[in-house]
């Protein structure tokens, strides 16, 4: 079932603040992971595969490194959600 | 079954793509009870990728270089099994600088020694103590005779681990325990996509594989764990055997 943009930009805010401690409020869609949020790549990986369980994707690393911001995970997830 | 009733420790499993994440699948899929290990931050990656394995094993931490996780891992192990029947060693690691022959500095290079070679050691002996006459200690090797392109400072750490995997065989034999490797082909994992250039083998290995290389299947691999792991290869120990398609028998 898919789920709407806000409700996996939550879920993932959600993800995001278990492994950072970051406020879930300042992950927002045109944050960059590395740049503005600080996540390094061990975090983007504990964060790929909870989001994986979470939203029942599959995101493959080929694809990590194109996920630059919040916005292009969430776009990501949503269109491949069935 | 190949493994029916078998207590296995399997380290390694970080991501899905892990070659010791195909070996715990195969494994509790032949009958063997799994038990992983992880440690630090990718504890948490490793146990949520334990849920995709068809039983979800317990997770136990154990950093391969750290003395106190490696005095105490037989009475943590404890906890989940009684003895082990066989332990799967798919631990690399290396720090960049490693990866160039010329420039590498030995911090860089004594870390690789440290957490890929003596660490077969540090692990067997930290094991033991639940290990049964019959039960054998499995490792993974990037076929250390040749100097690869990249592979550098990990090739040489690579030798260290055969030649450690032979010492192993011998002081182990007389308890019962055999020590055996596998060679493996590239295949596309987290540590092997962390080596600048892997690319280079991803390419011309398939061409020069007699059978064909597929880097996106780690099952050849983690088929021969499981039956060096298993009782059918009952005498033999210090071996390796290459799961590469062949490249290992080829002159070019
Ligand atoms: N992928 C290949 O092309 C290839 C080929 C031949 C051999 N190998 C060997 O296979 C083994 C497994 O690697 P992989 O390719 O599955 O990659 P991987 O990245 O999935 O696994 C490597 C594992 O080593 C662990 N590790 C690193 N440092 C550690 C430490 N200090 N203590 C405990 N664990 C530690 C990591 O957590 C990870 O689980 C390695 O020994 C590697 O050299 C890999």
């Amino acid at each position: 079932m898919a789920q709407s943009e806000q409700e996996i930009l939550a879920g993932l805010a959600e993800i995001v603040n278990e492994e950072t401690g970051l406020d879930p409020e300042t992950v927002q869609s045109d944050k960059a992971f590395t740049d503005d949020l600080d996540i390094d790549s061990l975090s983007m990986m504990t964060i790929v595969v909870n989001a994986e369980e979470k939203f029942g994707v599959r995101i493959p690393d080929d694809e990590v490194k194109n996920l630059r911001t919040v916005g292009d995970a969430v776009s990501f997830i949503q269109s491949n959600q069935s | 079954m190949l493994l029916e009733g078998k207590k296995l420790l399997i380290t390694g499993v970080l991501m899905d793509s892990s070659i010791a994440f195909h070996v715990a699948k195969l494994a509790q899929e032949q009958g063997a009870e799994v038990v992983l290990t992880s440690f630090g931050r990718t504890m948490k990656i490793t146990s949520t990728i334990a849920k995709r394995l068809p039983t979800t094993p317990p997770v136990v931490e154990l950093d391969v270089t750290d003395t106190e996780h490696l005095d105490t891992l037989a009475t943590r192990l404890g906890e989940h099994v009684d003895h082990l029947d066989g332990v799967l060693h798919s631990i690399g690691f290396a720090p960049q600088g490693a990866f160039n022959f010329l420039e590498g500095t030995f911090e860089d290079v004594s870390t690789a020694m440290h957490a890929s070679a003596y660490s077969l050691k540090s692990l067997a002996v930290a094991a033991l103590p639940l290990m049964t006459p019959g039960s054998a200690v499995v490792g993974l090797t990037f076929d250390a005779k040749f100097a690869w392109p990249v592979y550098d400072w990990m090739g040489v750490a690579k030798a260290a681990f055969e030649s450690t995997n032979r010492y192993l065989a011998r002081d182990l034999g007389p308890k019962g325990v055999r020590c055996n490797l596998v060679a493996a082909g590239p295949i596309r994992t987290t540590a092997a996509k962390s080596i600048p250039g892997f690319q280079t083998f991803e390419d011309s290995w398939d061409e020069r594989a007699p059978l064909g290389w597929d880097v996106n299947d780690a099952v050849p691999a983690a088929k021969a764990c499981a039956a060096l792991l298993s009782d059918w290869f009952p005498a033999t120990t210090g071996e390796i055997v290459h799961v590469d398609g062949g490249v290992h028998a080829m002159g070019i």
